[in-house]
C-alpha cells in the first residue's frame, strides 16, 4: 500500500489537496473561504495535470544541447495548466465581485446571517 | 460568535427575529392598511415562521456536516481507486505521451522557431485556445465591473431605511515614507523584469501571462505605495479599454491571417526565424506581447475595482 502511495505521490497528494478544498466549500459558513476551498480544488488540478505530463527523468520542454525528442516532458500538459490558471483566476474574480455585493446588501459574509436577513426582509 | 448563538437560538425557537428589528414590524402594527405590508400578510404569516419549516431546517443544520463529510470520503474513495489504476507516474507509456507531443517536439523548432516548445505550442499550433483564454480574462473584468461600478445601492427588502454602516478604517499607505523609498527602488525592477519574461516567451520559460501578471503586480504596487492620483496619469479607463480592445483585435486578425495561409496552403510572409533569436519566432513575440498588456491591464484593473470600484 505505502509502496503504491509513493509510486504515484503526486497524484495522491492531488486527490487530498482535491477534497480539502471541496471540504472548505462545503462546510465553512463564510463566503470568502468557500473561495479559497475551490481555489485549492483548482491548484490540485494544476498538480494532477502537471503531473500526467512528467516523464522520469526527463527535462522541461526547451531546446538544450545534445537532447533529443525522447529526452523531454511532454508539452501538452504544461499548456492546459496555463488554460486552468487563466479560468481559476476570471472565475475567482467574478466570485469575489458577488460575494462584495451580497456584503453591500446584507453587511455580512456568513451565509447563515444572510439566511436571517432575508427571512427578517420578507415580513 | 454571537450571530452563531442567535441563529442557533432561533432554530430553537426562543428568539423571535421579529423582536429583535422593531422596525421591521412597526409599520405593519401601526398601519395594517398599508400598500406594501397588505401585500406581504397576505400570503405569508406575519408573526413567526411556520414550526414545521423551523424543525425541517433543524434537522438539516444537524444533518448537514454529516452528509457532506461522507460525500468528500466518497469522492476521495473513488479518486482514490482511480488514480492507483492510472498508469505508472513519470512512465514513458502513459497514454498522453502519444504522436501529438512526439510531433510537437520532433517539428516545432523548425516550424515555429520557437526555442520553448511550450510557447510555441500556445502561441503557434493551439492559439486558438489562448484567443479563448484572453478572451475569458476580457470577459471577466467586463463582469467585475458591471457588478462593482454602479454606485446606487440596490434594496433588495423594499425597506424604507437600511442601516447605513460607517465604512471600516483604513491604513492609508500613500504617505508612509518606508514603503515610498521601497517602492521606487523596486517597482522599476519589477517592470523590468516583467518585460525581460514577455520578450522571453519563445526563449525561456515564460511569456505573456507570466510576464503581464508580474507588470500587473508592479502597477499594483505602484498604485498602492503612490495612490490612484499617480497611475491615473497613465493608466486610466480610456487607456485600459484601448489597450484591452487593440491587443485582443491584433491578436485575432494576426491569427486569422496564419490560419487562412496555413489551412490553404498559401505562401505567408510570416517567417519563423532564426531559432534563438529574440527577434524570431514569427507571430510569438508579437502575440507575447498582446497578451502581456491584456493579463497587465486585466491585474491592475481587478485590483483597482476592488479598491475603489473604479478603473
Amino acid at each position: 500500500m505505502l509502496d503504491q502511495i509513493l509510486a504515484c505521490l503526486p497524484e495522491v497528494v492531488a486527490v487530498l489537496l482535491y477534497a480539502i478544498g471541496f471540504m472548505l466549500l462545503l462546510l465553512h459558513k463564510n463566503l470568502i473561504k468557500k473561495i479559497i476551498g475551490l481555489n485549492i480544488m483548482d491548484t490540485s488540478m494544476y498538480l494532477f495535470l502537471a503531473s500526467m505530463g512528467y516523464i522520469q527523468g526527463n527535462i522541461a520542454p526547451i531546446l538544450t544541447e545534445g537532447a533529443t525528442v525522447a529526452d523531454y516532458i511532454n508539452p501538452i500538459p504544461s499548456g492546459l495548466v496555463l488554460t486552468g490558471i487563466v479560468v481559476s483566476v476570471s472565475t475567482t474574480a467574478l466570485m469575489l465581485a458577488l460575494v462584495i455585493r451580497l456584503y453591500r446588501a446584507y453587511h455580512t459574509l456568513n451565509l447563515d446571517e444572510i439566511y436571517i436577513e432575508i427571512q427578517r426582509g420578507r415580513r | 460568535m454571537k450571530s452563531n448563538e442567535t441563529w442557533k437560538s432561533w432554530l430553537r425557537g426562543d428568539l423571535d427575529l421579529t423582536d429583535t428589528l422593531p422596525e421591521a414590524q412597526m409599520p405593519s402594527a401601526l398601519e395594517p392598511t398599508g400598500t406594501e405590508t397588505s401585500q406581504t400578510s397576505g400570503e405569508e404569516q406575519p408573526a413567526s415562521m411556520k414550526t414545521l419549516e423551523r424543525w425541517e431546517l433543524h434537522l438539516f443544520q444537524k444533518l448537514y456536516p454529516f452528509f457532506a463529510v461522507l460525500m468528500g470520503l466518497a469522492i476521495v474513495v473513488v479518486l482514490m481507486a482511480t488514480v492507483f489504476s492510472l498508469p505508472r507516474f513519470g512512465g514513458e507509456d502513459v497514454p498522453a505521451n502519444n504522436e501529438v507531443a512526439e510531433r510537437y517536439l520532433a517539428d516545432g523548432i523548425e516550424e515555429t522557431g520557437a526555442i520553448n516548445f511550450v510557447a510555441g505550442m500556445i502561441l503557434d499550433y493551439r492559439a486558438f485556445d489562448t484567443l479563448g483564454e484572453s478572451h475569458v480574462l476580457f470577459t471577466g473584468v467586463c463582469a467585475v465591473i458591471l457588478l462593482l461600478e454602479s454606485t446606487e445601492e440596490v434594496n433588495i427588502f423594499r425597506r424604507k431605511k437600511t442601516k447605513k454602516r460607517a465604512p471600516a478604517p483604513r491604513l492609508d499607505l500613500t504617505k508612509d515614507p518606508i514603503l515610498h523609498q521601497a517602492a521606487l527602488f523596486i517597482v522599476p525592477i519589477i517592470f523590468l523584469f516583467g518585460i525581460y519574461v514577455v520578450f522571453n516567451g519563445h526563449l525561456s520559460p515564460g511569456g505573456g501571462f507570466s510576464g503581464g501578471a508580474i507588470l500587473g503586480a508592479g502597477l499594483i504596487v505602484y498604485a498602492s505605495a503612490f495612490g490612484f492620483e499617480q497611475t491615473e496619469r497613465f493608466m486610466n479607463r480610456k487607456v485600459f479599454r484601448m489597450v484591452t480592445l487593440c491587443a485582443l483585435c491584433f491578436y485575432s486578425l494576426s491569427k486569422c491571417y496564419s490560419f487562412f495561409t496555413g489551412a490553404n496552403h498559401l505562401e505567408s510572409f510570416i517567417s519563423p526565424g532564426t531559432p534563438g533569436n529574440i527577434f524570431s519566432a514569427g507571430l510569438i513575440l508579437p502575440l507575447n506581447i498582446a497578451v502581456g498588456a491584456v493579463v497587465a491591464c486585466t491585474m491592475y484593473g481587478l485590483f483597482s475595482l476592488f479598491e475603489r470600484g473604479k478603473i
